[in-house]
């Protein structure tokens, strides 16, 4: 019980998948100018990150390892994620429409996120068993959706800022964003 | 060698497995979880603008025929859309187009940094709604255009430009979706008929005393214009003078007899265009 609580907490916060392990800087960055839209984009990660975890371990565990095929996961991956969306994605159209209006349009967005498929290739390389990679997918997740909604407080302010002319734009966002990474690397001092 | 051989072989194998099973999945998936759509939705959302602004009070254009097909909206509420669209889209429905003037956007101040007389000098956040939250902006009028460009973001077609401390707006690109009528914290801006040629650049509603004393241009409410109207389509109310568009005919007696010359003609102001655009042909 304490490793999985160990892994929630390392996913969420010191080893943030924004701030300390720059996975998924597109969406971060592509998203997070409204809370609203961060929030929906962080649920819809949250939902494919933890089923996609769960299914790419069983995936490794039982076809790839038995096969001698562990060197080519990463492709193996790529596959299974980009269908797992796709099949979710109708799935939740015809029988949860309400999900899916929430959900909306982060859902095929998430297809290539490399996050998603950052969460998958460390569940392996830290030889996560079944249960500790879904608690690993999720929290990685929720760390991800803590970033997108920390740093859509940042650009709502953003917006009433005056920088000068050269940092307008999206020079001024990434600025602002290593500040925060900056931030959460004094996390990393926490030893677990 | 043939070890290797033998390995590409097995991953090669797997992965048409892993790849075919995830193809059937998916066409199977594709089968039964079938959501069946009206197809006029996706005709109307190809027939809708794609300009996504919001203005008809949807969330975009796809929501927008979403609405049309279930009977809640008239086409005719997308002021994006030319007629021809519009009698399209009234087509595939069925249905009569309500009849439909095309409008513009005009911003109702004149008080630009030269006329309007300032209560002190503004160096905070560069942006209108925060401007009025400091003793309701640094202009002495009560509704002067604080020319920070609130609209001018709010635009999705760029047809808002500040000029010289107050918005102007270019009326061949502005295409009356209302954004900047609500962005607008003083509003100041409404939409009038496109073809409106007068219109009074004022909105402020104090007595005709204190308007002179803040702005040189202002409105004072001295009726001369209402006199003159041959309609009536001018009236003042609380010390402003205003045009009902429905009697205005564009005779221009209002112009000629203001002492303010707040009274607006589109021959003269200078945020208004006349000429369309020149639209380059493509090759």
């Amino acid at each position: 019980m304490k490793e999985i609580l160990l892994i929630a907490f390392a996913a969420i916060i010191t080893e943030n998948f924004i701030f300390s392990r720059f996975l998924g800087i597109c969406p971060f960055l592509g998203v997070s100018e409204k809370p609203s839209t961060a929030a929906g984009m962080g649920f819809a990660v949250m939902f494919v990150m933890t089923i996609s975890s769960a299914l790419t371990w069983l995936v490794y565990k039982f076809i790839l390892v038995p096969s001698g095929l562990e060197y080519i996961k990463t492709i193996a991956f790529i596959l299974i994620i980009a269908a797992l969306v796709q099949i979710i994605e109708m799935f939740l159209k015809k029988f949860v429409p309400s999900l899916y209006q929430a959900l909306g349009i982060y859902l095929p967005l998430i297809t290539t996120n490399c996050a998603v498929l950052g969460a998958a290739l460390l569940n392996i390389q830290n030889g996560f068993s079944f249960v500790e990679s879904v608690v690993f997918g999720l929290s990685a997740a929720i760390g991800f959706t803590v970033a997108l909604l920390v740093f859509a407080g940042v650009r709502e302010r953003l917006r009433f800022s005056n920088p000068p002319e050269a940092f307008k734009g999206l020079p001024i966002l990434l600025v602002s964003a290593g500040l925060i990474a900056m931030a959460f690397s004094g996390f990393s001092g926490i030893s677990l | 060698m043939s070890e290797y051989i033998g390995n590409i072989i097995l991953a090669a194998v797997w992965f048409l497995v892993i790849s075919g099973a995830l193809g059937i999945a998916l066409s199977f998936a594709a089968k039964f979880l079938k959501v069946k759509e009206d197809p006029r939705i996706e005709e109307i959302t190809d027939a809708l603008p794609s300009a996504n602004c919001g203005g008809c009070g949807y969330a975009g254009c796809a929501a927008m025929a979403d609405a049309i097909v279930k009977g809640e909206a008239n086409p005719s509420k997308c002021a994006v859309a030319s007629p021809e669209a519009i009698k399209k889209i009234a087509g595939i429905m069925g249905i009569e187009a309500e009849k439909q003037v095309r409008m513009r956007a005009q911003v109702m101040c004149s008080g630009t940094s030269d006329l309007a007389k300032h209560k002190y000098e503004y160096e905070g956040v560069h942006d209108c709604i925060a401007a009025t939250k400091l003793a309701g902006g640094h202009k002495l009028c009560p509704n002067g255009c604080m020319g920070f460009g609130t609209c001018v973001e709010a635009c999705k077609f760029g047809a808002l430009t500040v000029i010289n401390g107050v918005a102007a707006v270019d009326y061949h690109k502005c295409q009356a979706c209302g954004a900047c009528v609500s962005a607008c914290p003083k509003g100041l801006i409404s939409l009038i008929p496109f073809e409106a040629e007068y219109w009074v650049g004022c909105k402020c509603t104090e007595k005709g005393a204190s308007t002179k004393k803040w702005c040189e241009i202002g409105c004072i409410g001295c009726k001369l214009c209402e006199k003159g109207c041959p309609t009536g389509a001018i009236k003042v109310v609380d010390n402003l003078a205003r045009i009902d568009y429905s009697l205005c005919t564009n005779c221009g007696k209002c112009f000629d007899v203001c002492p303010r010359h707040i009274i607006w003609s589109s021959s003269v102001h200078p945020g208004a265009k006349k000429e369309e655009p020149v639209v380059e042909e493509q090759a």
